[in-house]
């Protein structure tokens, strides 16, 4: 039997009820839960206090504002598969949202949990990183933006200090833009072997941009910084998202463990990176 | 260290001083005695222990009972109406939907919250609905057959 150890529970009923709360040391943020709760039955986690913020509905949105798609932290991952807007402007979240773990878990497991956990696996992070999103955390002293690409120290760490929320992650929306993730996991459900997420912004066949975020293979930041570089300026067709797939394949670290050996990680990063960039550049046209 | 928790549990009310530890599943089987919920790899993986927190389907073994205060779950016990079985409780009989029966509660409850939201889903749909339970008997082609049977029964059952 699983059971986590003593724990004082307050439920914050505004942000500034959540942000005087979390002035405590040893103090965790619960939303869904489902990543928090299993750690603190391993005693992985040991919180002090946990602040239930599933009561703040003011961070429960998304919305394209003023050519931003703004995410509330408290936005449900099935709310993001379901959000038509967020499809049509990044169908990347759409097709990462479909593969993270299953549909029950998806109706409580929250965006901004899955960045605050900073998993090494989570697939949304690579998501993020790849279409260059900005983190907008709250705290005493107001409001701070980091970039997703700066958000995470390494896993299960982040920038967020005590005291701090995760508000809102907000992405920036180009015209020209088309966007793709691609997983393999063991089974259903499962986190990923490797994946990799593309964005492209392309000028007729010239790449203007490009962002690629890797999952699960020791990418710092999970990104893939040299492949997009080497894309800025060329072609976008098959040869430079085949290039580009061995150059992040080459550049991560995927470490062998029983979801397979390093070489298999290497070789899924080349073909997924070459996949999703392949995807991504026929969303732009359609 | 105790808190109140108060809940509606299949439109009863409930109010207990318990732990802020305690999980969801344990108030339900524990506190309140409704144990067709099961209790089953404690890990989120399973299923067994799916309940409605306010209409929609959650894996009650990773949620704290406090973070339910206020609010309204349905159980297994919560699905059957006047006597008549709902009828994916139903499919489940007709069609051998279980075997060892661990698995059968979330299962249900989890059917139901797909045919409220789509009446006549798919095999494709039914299969990606239960993708996150566990059948230990590994009998899904009956469960698929049980939940396709309530679709094509809605309202029927005698």
């Amino acid at each position: 039997m699983q059971v986590p150890a003593h724990v004082e529970y307050e439920r914050a009923t505004s942000v500034a009820h959540a942000l005087s709360l979390l002035n405590r040391p040893e103090t965790r943020v619960v939303a869904g839960g489902h990543s928090l709760i299993p750690m603190m039955k391993l005693r992985l986690a040991q919180p002090e206090l946990l602040v239930d913020i599933n009561g703040l509905a003011e961070l429960a949105f998304i919305v394209l504002d003023g050519g931003q798609l703004r995410i509330g932290a408290l936005a449900r991952h099935a709310d993001l598969l379901d959000s038509a807007v967020a499809g049509e402007c990044f169908a990347i979240f759409h097709d990462a949202e479909r593969v993270v773990a299953d549909p029950i878990v998806r109706l409580w497991g929250t965006v901004g949990g899955s960045l605050c956990q900073a998993d090494p696996s989570e697939d949304l992070s690579a998501a993020f990183a790849a279409t260059r999103a900005t983190a907008v955390i709250r705290g005493p002293d107001g409001e701070r933006t980091v970039p997703v690409r700066e958000f995470h120290l390494g896993p299960y760490e982040t920038v967020i200090g005590r005291g701090e929320l995760l508000a809102e992650v907000r992405v920036p929306v180009r015209p020209g833009t088309g966007s793709a993730y691609q997983k393999v996991a063991r089974r259903v459900g499962d986190w990923s072997v490797a994946a990799a997420g593309a964005v492209l912004t392309l000028d007729g066949r010239k790449i203007l941009q490009a962002g690629i975020g890797l999952t699960a293979v020791g990418a710092e930041h999970f990104v893939a910084a040299e492949a997009e570089d080497y894309l800025r300026g060329r072609a976008a067709d098959e040869d430079s998202f085949q290039a580009a797939g061995k150059i992040a394949a080459g550049h991560c670290q995927p470490v062998a463990d029983q979801r397979g050996p390093e070489d298999f990680k290497r070789h899924l990063v080349a073909e997924l990176t070459t996949r999703a960039l392949r995807r991504a550049a026929a969303r732009v046209s359609s | 260290m105790t808190i109140r928790v108060a809940m509606t549990v299949n439109g009863t009310e409930y109010a207990r001083d318990v732990e802020p530890r305690l999980l969801l599943i344990h108030f339900i089987r524990d506190e309140l005695g409704l144990t067709g919920s099961h209790w089953g790899c404690d890990t989120s993986n399973c299923g067994s222990c799916v309940v409605w927190l306010d209409a929609k389907p959650v894996k009650s073994c990773t949620l704290l009972a406090a973070m339910a205060d206020g609010h309204a779950v349905r159980t297994v016990e919560g699905l059957e109406q006047d006597g008549r079985l709902d009828p994916v409780q139903q499919g489940f009989v007709e069609c051998h939907g279980l075997q060892c029966g661990f698995c059968t509660p979330g299962m249900l409850m989890t059917a139901r919250w797909l045919l409220d939201r789509n009446p006549d889903p798919d095999e494709a749909e039914i299969r990606e609905a239960i993708s996150g339970q566990i059948c230990r008997c590994t009998g899904y082609e009956n469960i698929v057959r049980s939940i396709r049977w309530a679709a094509e029964h809605a309202g029927q059952t005698p």
